[in-house]
């Protein structure tokens, strides 16, 4: 298993040798190519996106200060917002203005900030809902359980084996909502799991999740690139965004501005100014603070003399 | 006091002609507001077409009776989707509102002036349930146990009724057990997450505000039928409000709830107006407390009383699962 991790791994880092840090930087394979993605509210600009390509197998992490627009970025692309201009592909398939339950049918799915766990559902019907074409979720052959029930069956089989994974297993007959706010993210990243995804969103998975929760969360997202599924997550916690992920994208006030491996992109100036505001630690020197304070001064004046 | 009359009227309301009406309203609103979450506030309009659908097809148009029927399920239908398709992408909150305006507009239209001539006005139809009582295999006299009779039409309207009750709950188990089921639970507690698991929220929407609409429009042809006759005005808010009454009093989301439900409302509203009206009428409750005139008024007042009790100590309602109610609190 580890041996596959670093395996793995090495086969994402490689794809990223040598690429420039340039926002909207083409990638060798993308899995993912969005174009002039935009949305507005009224006269805000959530999201101005020129370009981004997100790269097959690796997993990638969305990070930007609060309101920098990674969120709405992710409904855009998962059909849950309709952008006002852009185009975006998924496999080299046009997912722009495609409604968000065929984005997910077609192999992209997310997860959410706010976890969503549907809570008077027992975890094994929160599993079983995630299977992909299901006979019995027809109306009329609904009705005749002997047409659905071996599905059923194999889903039940599936469900059990990820919940086991994900050491929900114990709760398999509890309602959702008794679990805690870690197991629901580990409940909402397992039914994701079963749509049988190529590309998994996960909206803040750490969000939170208590430390010891959070080592077992990070497992689970390695071993989603290991089985070969890519992974694009928006994070907060740096300390996981180094850990993580094979590649940075960064978005600010609804644009990428910079994009690079996890050890370099920390120390990037834009990324820095992004987080930091501009200029926050360029130091004074004597010259300027005197010209500030004459500045000062004179201001005091004028005041006084009105 | 006749507690005699109290005991037999009660007994018969607990199975009687409203109960049937009543059970099937809340079986069809059970699947929309129970299962589906879908906030309908125009239930009885779904009713109130289907018994002009039959109606009007047999006594303005002297069309037969089986075509009323297909009729009334064809309204129904399309009152549905009228009401649906520009509602059911938006919040809930917008169904509410459409669908109570809607009952209003289809109530009003029945009973206006201007389409006098085909539904007839404030006074409603008549004269269409002749094909329906032709059928009846019991023949004339009464029938029942020991004080408890029903003559032969009630009994026949009593039997299709139940019939329709027993099937109609036999499909919502069917439905509900299903995976079909479980993605209209999953819509209720939460749309986008079914939606992010590529399930079309919409259809299954429609799906369940047609089923619900239809289910509920089985009663509206009993309403229509053991009456032998329609008004506009049978099909006011009042309805609705007294079929989510009846759903929350059995538990939301139980196949048997709606029925329970109902008979246990009409076995309140029946008894405790009766009891009423024969103290008053023994003296018991002096005239100066109240008179016979008040008896309605008062029993709605008790009954109310009675439900806002109930939903304080079991708001799971009766059928419910004390431990869902409790998920909604964390």
């Amino acid at each position: 298993m580890h041996a596959e991790t670093t395996s793995k791994k090495a086969v994402a880092l490689a794809a990223f040798e040598g690429l420039p840090g340039e926002p909207g930087v083409p990638k060798p394979d993308p899995i993912l190519v969005a174009d002039g993605v935009v949305r507005r509210f009224g006269g805000l600009t959530a999201v101005d996106v020129a370009h981004l390509e997100v790269q097959r197998g690796s997993i990638t992490a969305l990070i930007g200060p609060n309101g920098a627009g990674k969120t709405t970025f992710f409904n855009q692309l998962t059909g849950f917002d309709t952008a006002d201009a852009g185009s975006w592909t998924f496999n080299g398939n046009s997912l722009a203005g495609v409604p968000a339950h065929r984005v997910a049918r077609s192999g992209m799915v997310r997860t959410f900030q706010l976890t969503k766990a549907l809570t008077k559902l027992t975890v094994l019907e929160n599993m079983r809902l995630g299977a992909q074409d299901q006979r019995g979720e027809n109306f009329f052959r609904s009705l005749i359980p002997s047409l659905w029930r071996r599905q059923e069956d194999q889903i039940t089989e599936r469900a059990e084996e990820l919940l086991e994974r994900f050491k929900l297993d114990a709760k398999r007959d509890d309602f959702a909502g008794s679990l805690s706010g870690g197991q629901r993210k580990l409940l909402e990243m397992a039914r994701a799991l079963m749509v049988g995804p190529e590309l998994v969103m996960l909206d803040e998975p750490m969000a939170g999740v208590n430390p010891a929760l959070t080592q077992s969360l990070l497992g689970h997202v390695k071993g989603l690139r290991d089985e070969g599924m890519t992974v694009l997550f928006v994070e907060h916690d740096m300390d996981m965004v180094r850990e993580i992920s094979d590649w940075v994208v960064v978005m600010a006030m609804g644009n990428v501005i910079a994009e690079g491996p996890p050890d370099k992109i920390m120390s990037d100036s834009r990324v820095i100014d992004a987080y930091l505001g501009a200029h926050h630690d360029a130091p004074l020197s004597a010259e300027e603070a005197e010209e500030q304070l004459q500045e000062a001064e004179a201001e005091l004046e004028i005041e006084e003399k009105a | 006091m006749d507690w005699n009359t109290i005991f037999v009227t009660t007994v018969k309301a607990a199975i009687g002609f409203e109960t049937v009406v009543y059970a099937l309203a809340a079986i069809g609103l059970n699947v929309q507001f129970g299962y589906a979450g879908l906030l309908n506030f125009g239930h009885a309009a779904f009713l109130g077409v289907a018994a002009y659908g039959l109606a009007v097809t047999v006594s303005t148009f002297h069309l037969p009776f089986w075509l009323g029927i297909l009729i009334g399920l064809a309204a129904t239908v399309v009152l549905a989707l009228l009401l649906g398709i520009p509602t059911l992408r938006l919040r809930a909150d917008y169904l509410a509102i459409v669908t109570i305006a809607a009952a209003e507009i289809v109530r009003n239209i029945f009973r206006s002036v201007a389409f006098k001539d085909i539904f007839g006005g404030s006074d409603g139809r008549q004269n269409f349930s002749g094909d329906f009582f032709a059928l009846n295999p019991y023949g004339p006299g009464q029938y029942g146990i020991g004080p408890i009779t029903f003559n032969e039409r009630v009994l026949w309207v009593l039997t299709v009724g139940w019939v329709l009750v027993a099937l109609s709950c036999a499909l919502v188990y069917l439905l509900m057990k299903s995976p079909w089921g479980r993605v209209l639970k999953a819509i209720r507690e939460d749309e986008d997450a079914v939606r992010s698991l590529g399930k079309n929220v919409f259809s299954y929407k429609m799906q369940a505000l047609v089923l619900g609409g239809l289910i509920g429009c089985l009663g509206g042809f009993i309403f229509a039928l053991g009456q032998a006759s329609v008004q506009p005005d049978l099909f006011s808010t009042d309805f609705t409000f007294y079929a989510y009454t009846i759903v929350i009093l059995g538990g939301a989301a139980r196949v048997f709830s709606p029925v329970v439900g109902a008979s246990i409302f009409w076995v309140l509203l029946v008894f405790i107006g009766n009891t009423l009206s024969e103290a008053v009428a023994a003296g018991v409750i002096p005239s100066s407390i109240m008179t016979v005139n008040q008896v309605g008024a008062v029993r709605f007042m008790l009954v109310g009383l009675g439900l806002m009790l109930l939903l304080i100590f079991r708001p799971q309602g009766i059928f419910g699962d004390k431990r869902e109610i409790a998920l909604d609190a964390r």
